[in-house]
């Protein structure tokens, strides 16, 4: 099962301030061991608010807003995604993570097997619709 | 709510740990078992304390401090009944010279190695490849053996037996714990390979079983072949097994209908493959390709799942690349399988005819003469060059060798679209 864990922003990372060097050292260091156990599939810091945008939806409507935005706790400023056998393992993982303060959080993500179960029939037949279109179109394409 | 249960939380510890924990220790016992087993009772001590005393900082370093201190205590005893036993002979062993040198490194070191040499020594060919599956699972993936038993469909009781077995095997084999070198190390690594794509394999065409079994065997290979393509970061099969794995793993939610029928390659929603696993599947196929100019099995392999991975639709596939590939595939491993898939891919680069001659080639192949897939595929070259007749022949030959209920009807569809036979 994968997990994405999702880090917080922090006034520091949302100031575009780079972590120093001791932390970059260990965060490297973390990080090379969830690549040694082979847990590591994904993962990215990403660039203050201020570079990014929002898209705002209102029925047929957009509005882009562009960045920074206010509710710097609720930002991410980063992420990973992990391949673990269990939850309890996603979150030792997370312990061992070099962080001093804030929350880091962990979502499960969905799985092939997870659709199985979940789909309701009506959304199954809908999902057949569609292949069956998709593959109507790659037919007529041939 | 704060804390989960701490016995579940020491059991996630174990998962993490237990394959290192092991590997240190075989190194002091030179002996898995007694190094599983003196793992397995710092686990049982970690559950009593535990509890109450809180994980402990470094909950790896504890465990192997516990386990260690149990290991000497033993050697020690054994010592003195040696010493005891002084008439029978001063030899002293070397191996105890050893753990006890070992046991004044530092708890912080990296066990890379003796989890590579753990690796080796689970996939050691003096085993025979079921018990080699089962000890590496054991042993590295933390399966429990009731868990590797219901994977397997064989009682707990034969599986159990099969551990045993094979600890036994390799401890009267006297099987050295080092990573191999030499003329050995081919023939050793290949034997690992062997063991990881067995493992995915048997998740990847899981028909039968429990859910949870086919994602749990994949995704554990898949960790596996990561594991050993970092210990082992200069070998490019690993690599190539890695790209091939994760390739194929992209395609776990296309490859089946929600009603369990299998959707073949060409037919897949493409739009349901994993991207992420793509992506990681390509780096470790260059990967590979840059640490050595001829491609082994697992990376030819790999590149031929890669022309898939890399064609948006199915009418973009390489399918030139692809019959190359085979070629070579063909020529390092010659196998009939191998040359009827060439045949196809021919037929997808060339027209129907050149990938007919290829399989009428194959007709009288003892080693395919009961397999459904040379008439089928056979019967749909016939079909393309309008050849009905024969075709329809064909497909009701397949129809006959195929073990599958779903595929026979499909091909017996097949015959019957060909017409009545004049």
């Amino acid at each position: 099962m994968r997990f994405m864990v999702i880090v917080k922003a922090n006034p520091e990372s949302e100031a575009g301030v780079m972590p120093n060097n001791e932390i970059l050292t260990e965060m490297t260091k973390f990080n090379e061991e969830l690549v040694k156990a082979g847990v590591m599939l994904a993962g990215e810091g990403l660039q203050p608010s201020s570079k990014g945008a929002r898209v705002r939806f209102e029925g047929k409507k957009r509005t882009v807003i562009d960045g920074p935005f206010a509710e710097t706790k609720e930002l991410i400023a980063g992420f990973w995604i992990w391949q673990v056998r269990s939850r309890d393992e996603a979150i030792e993982w997370l312990k061992r993570a070099p962080f001093q303060e804030g929350d880091v959080e962990l979502r499960q993500i969905f799985e092939a097997e997870d659709f199985g179960k979940e789909l309701t029939p009506e959304l199954r037949e809908r999902e057949e619709r569609l292949r069956s279109r998709a593959e109507e179109l790659q037919k007529g394409s041939r | 709510m704060t804390a989960t249960d701490p016995h579940r939380t020491i059991q996630a510890i174990w998962r993490i740990e237990a394959p290192r924990l092991i590997a240190g220790l075989t190194r002091m016992t030179r002996d898995v078992g007694r190094a599983e087993d003196l793992a397995q009772e710092a686990f049982v001590r970690a559950l009593e304390d535990w509890p109450q005393s809180g994980v402990p900082e470094k909950p790896g370093a504890w465990l192997m401090t516990v386990a260690r201190r149990r290991a000497l205590d033993e050697i020690r005893r054994s010592k003195r009944t040696e010493e005891k036993h002084a008439a029978l002979g001063r030899e002293i062993d070397e191996r105890q010279e050893t753990s006890v040198q070992d046991l004044e490194a530092s708890f912080d070191e990296d066990f890379g190695d003796d989890l590579l040499r753990l690796i080796f020594v689970a996939c050691h060919p003096v085993l025979p490849a079921e018990a080699r599956v089962a000890l590496t699972l054991r042993l590295l993936g933390g399966l429990t053996t009731p868990e590797i038993a219901r994977a397997f469909l064989v009682p707990e009781a034969t599986l159990a037996q099969r551990i045993v077995r094979a600890k036994r095997t390799l401890a009267e084999a006297r099987i050295p714990f080092e990573v191999p070198t030499g003329i050995d190390r081919g023939a050793r690594l290949a034997s690992v390979l062997e063991v990881i794509y067995l493992i995915f394999n048997e998740g990847y065409t899981a028909t039968v079983g429990d859910d949870w079994i086919r994602p749990t065997l994949c995704e554990e290979a898949l960790r596996l072949g990561r594991v050993l393509a970092g210990l082992a970061p200069k070998e490019p099969e690993p690599h190539g097994l890695v790209a091939l794995m994760e390739i194929q793993a992209s395609r776990l939610k296309a490859r089946v209908t929600s009603d369990g029928d299998p959707v073949l390659l060409l037919d897949q929603n493409r739009g349901l493959w994993d991207y992420l696993l793509i992506g990681r599947g390509l780096a470790a196929l260059e990967r590979s390709q840059a640490l050595s100019m001829s491609m082994g099995p697992y990376t030819l392999q790999a590149a031929i799942a890669a022309c898939h991975a890399r064609a948006r639709r199915a009418e973009e596939t390489d399918w030139q690349r692809i019959a190359e590939l085979y070629g070579v595939l063909a020529a390092r491993m010659p196998s009939p399988i191998v040359e009827l898939n060439r045949a196809v891919a021919v037929a997808m680069a060339q027209g129907p005819e050149a990938g007919l001659e290829l399989v009428d080639a194959l007709q009288h192949e003892p080693s395919l003469a009961h397999y459904h897939l040379l008439p089928s595929v056979r019967g749909d070259l016939l079909q393309k060059l309008g050849r009905k007749d024969e075709a329809r022949r064909e497909f009701e030959r397949a129809a006959v060798l195929t073990q599958n209920e779903r595929e026979r009807a499909l091909l017996l569809s097949r015959a019957a679209a060909m017409g009545v036979q004049d």
